[in-house]
């Protein structure tokens, strides 16, 4: 019994270096962290429109279920998600609205003529003060808001396939019903 | 003073020079030097969230930029000092505080050290009753150790010689 006693700092020890070692097995980033508005109403805002797209409101939430992504043209991961983003709008039919975060709007726009824009509405937020309203930290990020426009998750950075597989399509779904 | 003195002296201070600039750009600070206090005081108790372990004051990120300017927008307004951080964390979530309110999720965080100190001195004043408890003679002899004992004297008293060195 005493013998085993000295053992106990090995095991704390030991039940240490596993609980550290989790999240860099499994990949869990500690930075990402979980948004403070999750289960609230999306925010007050509204914004006006990228031409040729309507702006984009509080107003416009709700009803369906949406994705409200956060890009910029300045934002090279933004290009990395956006083929992806293109096939949920095309094919699964989400719908999503953008809100084009401390952007030039000729650049913008610019950059959707580019690479094709699957958005159903935009909102210009020149100097990010919606962001803010919504917690972004950077961009992209992306949110679910659900039918009755309460915001349900938050994507921080790009998008994956394996992550649109295993958890959006299942949510959107679910919120869907 | 020699060129090579001039040389050190130049570069030293060109070494201090980053280590005492600002962040907070002169075109953000406020006239009122109160609030200006004010907004410095609450920009570093918020994190950036872009460095995550700086400061929005300290932080040259964009982000942090425009949250200065939040802050000093909501102090101008007359908001009071809670009601600006409790703004900010409404968005942002109690991650941007550097420290930590104390609620029942972050007791971990604010008592853990106070129970493990507990438990050490808990562990501490065991040890040192145990010592003090203890008898100050030895133990009592074992049989064998006893019947080696009796030995070695009858070895002595036959012999009239002290052993040199007891068996051990």
């Amino acid at each position: 019994m005493r013998r085993l006693l000295y053992l106990l700092p090995l095991a704390v020890f030991g039940a240490v270096v596993a609980w550290m070692a989790v999240p860099l097995i499994t990949g869990d980033d500690p930075r990402d962290l979980p948004s403070a508005l999750i289960d609230r109403p999306a925010p007050d805002f509204a914004l006006p429109g990228l031409p040729p797209a309507d702006g984009l409101a509080t107003a416009d939430l709700g009803g369906e279920v949406v994705l409200v992504n956060f890009f910029a043209s300045w934002c090279v991961p933004c290009l990395a998600e956006h083929p992806l983003l293109t096939r949920l709008a095309r094919e699964e039919g989400i719908i999503i609205h953008a809100v084009n975060y401390k952007d030039a709007p000729e650049a913008a726009t610019g950059w959707l003529v580019r690479h094709g824009n699957p958005y159903a509405r935009i909102g210009a937020d020149r100097d990010g003060r919606v962001g803010i309203e919504w917690g972004v930290s950077g961009v992209p990020e992306t949110f679910v808001v659900d039918r009755d426009g309460r915001i349900r998750k938050r994507y921080t950075g790009p998008l994956t396939p394996a992550q649109v597989e295993a958890e959006l399509l299942p949510l959107l779904r679910e919120l869907g019903r | 003073m020699s060129a090579r003195r001039l040389f050190v002296a130049a570069l030293l201070l060109a070494l201090l020079g980053p280590a005492t600039a600002l962040a907070v750009n002169p075109d953000e600070r406020l006239d009122d030097p109160a609030l200006e206090g004010r907004a410095r005081a609450l920009s570093q108790e918020l994190r950036c969230l872009v460095c995550q372990n700086q400061s929005i004051d300290d932080s040259d990120a964009d982000l942090a930029r425009d949250l200065r300017i939040l802050v000093r927008q909501r102090l101008v307004a007359g908001d009071s000092d809670t009601q600006v951080l409790a703004f900010v964390t409404a968005r942002y979530g109690d991650y941007v505080l550097l420290r930590p309110p104390v609620q029942p999720n972050t007791y971990a965080l604010w008592f853990a050290p106070l129970v493990i100190a507990l438990i050490g001195a808990l562990g501490l004043a065991v040890l040192a009753r145990r010592r003090r408890g203890r008898p100050v003679e030895p133990d009592p002899l074992t049989p064998e150790e006893r019947a080696k004992v009796e030995a070695l004297l009858a070895e002595a008293a036959t012999t009239g010689k002290e052993p040199a060195e007891p068996p051990r």
